[in-house]
C-alpha cells in the first residue's frame, strides 16, 4: 500500500543539488510489532533535541503484529508540522511493502534500505543507501531473539550520520527512551553506534538533506494529545472515569491511570477517583451519568462506534440535565470504518446525539495544550450547564507525538455550577429542580445523600414539569424543552471564543477546526507567497457557535470551510446555525482517506476553486 | 360519693417513630399509578415498611430503575429518597456511577424481568460480578406490563398468554445466574408472602455487597390467569419456601433464642443476624453448589423456591476493592482533586 496520496513528481531536489536544511520528511517503513516504535521516538527525539521542530506520525494497522506499519517524521525550520505528503528520506525496512514504498517517492528522494531488498534496482532516480542490517545486528547482539528488537536502532544510527544529527543527541535520546532498562539502553546504544560507524566508513553523502542544530525548540515538550487531556482531566479535578477500550481513545484513560496512581492518591493510600472499565460503551455512559448525577466530576472517553452507542443514554443526560465529559477521538467511519486512522467525522452525529430534538456542546482542540486547557472547560461547562460535553479530539492529535510549550498550570478554579447545600436548603425551605429561577435556563441540583428532607427530586427521562415530577401536560413539556433551548444558547456565550488569524480585511476567510489548523497555518503561506493570496482564517473552538463565527462568515465574500470528513459536517452545521442568504458564501474543502490532513492538497484545491 | 366528674387530660399518643426519630410517613412515596392488584404495590409496602423498621435516613437511599411498570414504582415509595428513573435495562451502569461518587448512599434498584433478563441482560451480569453495594429488586411477573403482556424471559415453557399463545422458550433463572456471577445475597420471594419478603428486605439492607432478590409479583391485568405460571393462584400452590426467614438487627438485642440444630445463623457485616430454620432439607446458604442444584430440581418439579439461597457476608464489595477516599468522591474539594503546581512541573519535565 502506498501511504503518500497523491504525489507530485517535481517537489523532491535532484542529485548534487544544493542543500536543504531542516526542511524534510522522512518515512520510515517497518512492521507492525518490530520494536520500531522506539527507534523511531529516538529519531524524533535527536532532531528536536538539535533545536529543530518536529512532528511525528504513525501510521498504523488495526494489528498487533506482523502488518505493514509507516512512521512518519517532519523537521521543519519554521515550525510547519502538518503532514507532509512528499516523503525526502525513505528507511525501507519491510520487505513486503518496500517496493510499493520506493514507486511513491519523488525523484531525487533518499532511500535507506536494508541490502537484501535490491531496492536500487527498482528506480534509478533515486538516491539509495543499502544497509547490510543483519550482518551489523550480528555483531552488536548474541541473543537471537533480542536481533528483532534493534536491528531497528540501526537505521537510526545510519541516518544521524547521514543527516549530520550529532550523535550525542542520539545517544542522550537513547538514554530516555530507556532510562529504567540500563541493559536495553546499552543495546541499542551500541546498535546505533554501530549503524553510524557503518555510514561513516562505507556511505558517502549524496542526497541534499541535512539536520543543523537551531533554537527552536527550547524549552519545549513533546506529548501526544491522549497524555495531554488525561493530564487536563486530573487537574480540571475529575474522579469518576469509567471507559471501554477502543482504538483510539484507550491510551487516554491508561495514560491517566497511572497519572491518578502518581499524583490523586492521598497520604492515607486512598484514591481520591476511581477508574473502572465498564462492560461496554453503553455502560461506561451509564455509569458517567449514574456519577455525575450523585455529583462526580466524570468522563468517559471514546471513538465513533463507541458515540453511536452512547446515543441512548446522551439523551437521559441531555434531558434530565446531568453533567457529563465525553472524549471523543475520532477515527474513520462509518461502522468499524478505518478504526486506526484519523477523520473529524464525528461532528454531525454528536452534534444531536440522540432521538428527539436534542444538542450538545462540542469543543474542538487543535494542540496538545488545548487538550489539556479545553479538559478544565469541558468539565465546567458540563457541570455549569448541566449536559453532556463532547471533546472532539482525533486519532492524529490523540495518538501522535506534537512539539509544545509546557502547559500553564490552571488559572480558574473549578467550576462546580449549581448545586445547592443543606444550609442553602434550610434558607430556602425547597427547590424546583428545572426552574428557570435566573434567567439562564439553568435550575439549581442537589445531590443523593444531602441531608436535607426537602433536598430529594425524581431525575426522570420521561416527561417532568419544573419539579421533576412526571407530567403529560402539553404545556409542562413545551416550557422545558423551551428552556433547554434557553440554556443552550446562554452557552453562546462561555463556550471557548475562536482565535483569528490575519487582519481581518481579506475578501477570502478560511475556517477550520481540530487538526485541520496545522495544514491551513501553513497553505495560508503558500497562498501568500506562491499566490499572492491574502486569506483571514478563523479557527473554530466550540459548538453552539459564538457570535465571532457569524461575524466572520458575514464579513468575507467567500469563507472556505476545511475539514477531515466527505460531506462537510462543519458548513453544515454552521449553514443550521447562519442566516440563509449567507450559507452561499460557504465552500467546502474536504479531506476523507484517513491521513492527517496536508497543505498541499489545501492550497491546490482552494486555488483551483478560485479558479485560477 | 361524690360524682363530680373530673376533667381527664386528653393524651395525644406520640406517634411511633423508628430508632432515628421518623414516622412511617416519612417512608411513603407518590399514589400509585400501577393496577389495582399489582403485585408491584405489595413489594414498594415491603420496602416502606424494612426501611422503617430498619431505621434507615432516607436522604441516604439513591432509588434507581430502568423503565417498565416496576421501574416507575419508586415514585411510589420514599419520597424522601433521591431517586433516577434512568433508561431501559441500563439502571446497573447508573446505579454503579451513583456508588462510585457516593460510596455512603444506600443504593435500592427495581427493576423488571424485561429490564433485567432481557434489554438488560449484559448490564445484569456485570453488576452481579462486580458485587456492588445495591439492592436489587426484580419485580417479575413474566411478561411485559407496560406494553400489554408479552412474554418475558423469565416467562415458563408452556405457560400462556391471556390470547393462550404458549411460550415454548424456557425461562432464565435470575437467581441461578446471579449465584454464579457474583452476588453475595441472592433469594427469591413473593409479593403475596409478606412475611417473607419483608424479613428478606431488613436482612438485604444489612449487606454489604451485592443483593438479588427476585420477587414473584403478579401482573393482575395481563398475567393474572389460567395457564400463568406468575399468577396468584399459581404462586399459592407452588411456592415452596426453603426455609422460614428470621432477621434480627444489629441495634437490637437478640433475646431469642433458636436450635442450632434446625437453624442455621448467618452473621451479616453489621453484626445484624440472619436466621434460616429448616423445614424439611437441611440447608448451607454459604454453598453455591447446593444452592444452584436446589434450584433446578426445583424447576423440574415445577415449584417456586423461594428463600435466602445463598449468602456470603464476608466478601468485599466492588467499592472495597477501590480503595477510595472516606469522604464521597462527590464533595471532595478542589485542594484534593487538583495536583499542585509542583506535580505538573514534574509532569512537564518528563516531558522536555
Amino acid at each position: 500500500m502506498a501511504t503518500t496520496d497523491i504525489v507530485s513528481q517535481e517537489t523532491s531536489g535532484e542529485v548534487g543539488q544544493k542543500r536543504v536544511v531542516n526542511d524534510m520528511s522522512i518515512q520510515v517503513a517497518t512492521v507492525n510489532g518490530s520494536g520500531s516504535q522506539s527507534s523511531n521516538t529516538v529519531l524524533l527525539r535527536s532532531i528536536f533535541q538539535m533545536g529543530v521542530p518536529i512532528s511525528g506520525k504513525n501510521l498504523f494497522p488495526s494489528n498487533i503484529a506482523g502488518l505493514p506499519t509507516w512512521y512518519t517524521i517532519r523537521a521543519n525550520k519554521d515550525g510547519y508540522i502538518a503532514r507532509k505528503k512528499e516523503i525526502d528520506l525513505l528507511i525501507a525496512m519491510n520487505a513486503e511493502t518496500a517496493q510499493d514504498d520506493v514507486k511513491t517517492l519523488a525523484a531525487g528522494a533518499a532511500v535507506l534500505y536494508d541490502e537484501p531488498l535490491a531496492l536500487d534496482k527498482v528506480r534509478d532516480d533515486l538516491i539509495y543507501y543499502g544497509v547490510p542490517y543483519d550482518k551489523l545486528v550480528m555483531a552488536v547482539c548474541s541473543e537471537a531473539k533480542l536481533r528483532k528488537l534493534i536491528k531497528n536502532m540501526i537505521y537510526v544510527g545510519v541516518a544521524a550520520e547521514l543527516l549530520e544529527i550529532d550523535f550525542a543527541e542520539v545517544e542522550k535520546a537513547i538514554r530516555k527512551q530507556f532510562a529504567a532498562k540500563v541493559k536495553a539502553a546499552t543495546l541499542n546504544l551500541a546498535a546505533a553506534k554501530a549503524g553510524h560507524d557503518y555510514a561513516v566508513a562505507n556511505l558517502k553523502k549524496r542526497d541534499p538533506f541535512y539536520i543543523q542544530r537551531m533554537d527552536k525548540t527550547a524549552g519545549k515538550i513533546i506529548v501526544d494529545g491522549n497524555s495531554a487531556a488525561a493530564m487536563g482531566c486530573m487537574f480540571a479535578g475529575c474522579t469518576v472515569v469509567t471507559w471501554y477500550p477502543i482504538t483510539p481513545s484507550s491510551s487516554l484513560v491508561e495514560t491517566m491511570i497511572e497519572y491518578m496512581k502518581e499524583y490523586r492518591v492521598g497520604r492515607d493510600g486512598k484514591a481520591t477517583f476511581a477508574i473502572v472499565q465498564a462492560e461496554d460503551e453503553l455502560a461506561a455512559i451509564g455509569m458517567v451519568i449514574g456519577a455525575a448525577w450523585a455529583g462526580a466530576r466524570s468522563m468517559t472517553a471514546t471513538a465513533g462506534p463507541g458515540i453511536s452507542l452512547m446515543a441512548e443514554f446522551t439523551g437521559l443526560a441531555y434531558y434530565v440535565e446531568i453533567p457529563a465529559v465525553i472524549w471523543d477521538i475520532q477515527r474513520v467511519g462509518p461502522s468499524t470504518g478505518l478504526p486506526t486512522r484519523t477523520s473529524q467525522g464525528d461532528l454531525l452525529s454528536t452534534a444531536f446525539l440522540s432521538h428527539g430534538d436534542s444538542k450538545h456542546i462540542l469543543l474542538f482542540p487543535s494542540s496538545v495544550s488545548e487538550c489539556f486547557t479545553m479538559a478544565q472547560d469541558a468539565f465546567d461547562l458540563a457541570e455549569r450547564f448541566q449536559t453532556p460535553v463532547f471533546v472532539m479530539s482525533d486519532l492524529d492529535l490523540g495518538m501522535n507525538n506534537w512539539m509544545s510549550d509546557p502547559f500553564p498550570y490552571p488559572d480558574k478554579p473549578i467550576d462546580r455550577g449549581k448545586v445547592l447545600s443543606k444550609a442553602d436548603l434550610e434558607k430556602a425551605g425547597g427547590f424546583a429542580r428545572y426552574k428557570d429561577v435566573d434567567g439562564d435556563g439553568v435550575g439549581y441540583r442537589t445531590l443523593p445523600g444531602t441531608d436535607h428532607p426537602a433536598a430529594s427530586y425524581f431525575a426522570r427521562g420521561s416527561g417532568h414539569n419544573e419539579k421533576g415530577q412526571y407530567s403529560e401536560r402539553p404545556d409542562d413539556f413545551e416550557r422545558n424543552m423551551e428552556r433547554l433551548n434557553k440554556k443552550f444558547e446562554t452557552a453562546r456565550s462561555f463556550v471557548p471564543r475562536p482565535e483569528l488569524a490575519g487582519n481581518g480585511k481579506s475578501k477570502i476567510g478560511i475556517l477550520a477546526y481540530g487538526t485541520t489548523h496545522w495544514a491551513i497555518t501553513e497553505s495560508r503561506d503558500q497562498l501568500s507567497e506562491e499566490h499572492k493570496l491574502e486569506t483571514d482564517y478563523l479557527r473554530v473552538r466550540s459548538y453552539p457557535f459564538t457570535r465571532e463565527i457569524h461575524d466572520f462568515i458575514e464579513s468575507h465574500d467567500r469563507v472556505y470551510v476545511v475539514e477531515q470528513n466527505r460531506d462537510g459536517q462543519m458548513a453544515s452545521l454552521l449553514k443550521l446555525d447562519m442566516k440563509p442568504e449567507l450559507t452561499p458564501r460557504l465552500r467546502s474543502i474536504c479531506h476523507i482517506h484517513g491521513l492527517p490532513i496536508d497543505a498541499r492538497s489545501v492550497t491546490d484545491e482552494l486555488m483551483m476553486m478560485e479558479g485560477k | 360519693m361524690g360524682t363530680t366528674p373530673t376533667k381527664t387530660p386528653t393524651i395525644v399518643p406520640a406517634p411511633k417513630t423508628n430508632r432515628i426519630g421518623l414516622q412511617v410517613i416519612d417512608y411513603r412515596g407518590g399514589k400509585t399509578t400501577l393496577c389495582a392488584g399489582c403485585g408491584h404495590n405489595s413489594i414498594s409496602e415491603r420496602i416502606i415498611d424494612a426501611m422503617y423498621e430498619m431505621g434507615v435516613q432516607p436522604e441516604r437511599v439513591a432509588k434507581l430503575s430502568g423503565i417498565g411498570c416496576s421501574s416507575k414504582s419508586p415514585a411510589y415509595f420514599m419520597n424522601r429518597a433521591h431517586s433516577f428513573n434512568s433508561v431501559h435495562g441500563r439502571m446497573p451502569s447508573v446505579a454503579t456511577g451513583a456508588m462510585l461518587a457516593n460510596k455512603n448512599l444506600i443504593a435500592l434498584g427495581v427493576t423488571g424481568d424485561g429490564d433485567t433478563v432481557s434489554i438488560g441482560a449484559g448490564q445484569f451480569i456485570h453488576l452481579m460480578r462486580r458485587n456492588l453495594p445495591i439492592i436489587y429488586v426484580i419485580e417479575d411477573n413474566g411478561c411485559y406490563g407496560l406494553t400489554k403482556g408479552q412474554f418475558s424471559a423469565t416467562a415458563d415453557l408452556g405457560s400462556t398468554l391471556k390470547s393462550g399463545v404458549v411460550n415454548d422458550l424456557p425461562p432464565v433463572d435470575t437467581c441461578a445466574m446471579a449465584i454464579q456471577l457474583g452476588a453475595t445475597f441472592v433469594g427469591r420471594s413473593f409479593s403475596g408472602d409478606k412475611r417473607q419478603l419483608h424479613t428478606m428486605l431488613k436482612a438485604a439492607i444489612a449487606h454489604r455487597g451485592t443483593v438479588m432478590l427476585d420477587v414473584v409479583s403478579p401482573c393482575v391485568t395481563f398475567n393474572d390467569h389460567e395457564g400463568s405460571t406468575k399468577s396468584y393462584k399459581y404462586m399459592q400452590a407452588h411456592e415452596e419456601p426453603l426455609h422460614e426467614v428470621s432477621f434480627v438487627p444489629s441495634f437490637e438485642e437478640i433475646n431469642v433464642d433458636y436450635d442450632p440444630g434446625t437453624t442455621i445463623e448467618v452473621t451479616m457485616h453489621d453484626g445484624s443476624s440472619l436466621r434460616l430454620k429448616k423445614l424439611e432439607q437441611e440447608y448451607d446458604p454459604t454453598d453455591k453448589i447446593e444452592a444452584v442444584k436446589r434450584l433446578m430440581e426445583s424447576h423440574v418439579k415445577g415449584d417456586v423456591l423461594t428463600g435466602v439461597f445463598y449468602i456470603n457476608a464476608k466478601a468485599p464489595s466492588f467499592i472495597d476493592m477501590l480503595n477510595v477516599a472516606d469522604e464521597p468522591l462527590a464533595t471532595l474539594p478542589e485542594s484534593v482533586t487538583r495536583p499542585s503546581r509542583e506535580a505538573l512541573a514534574k509532569c512537564m519535565k518528563e516531558l522536555e
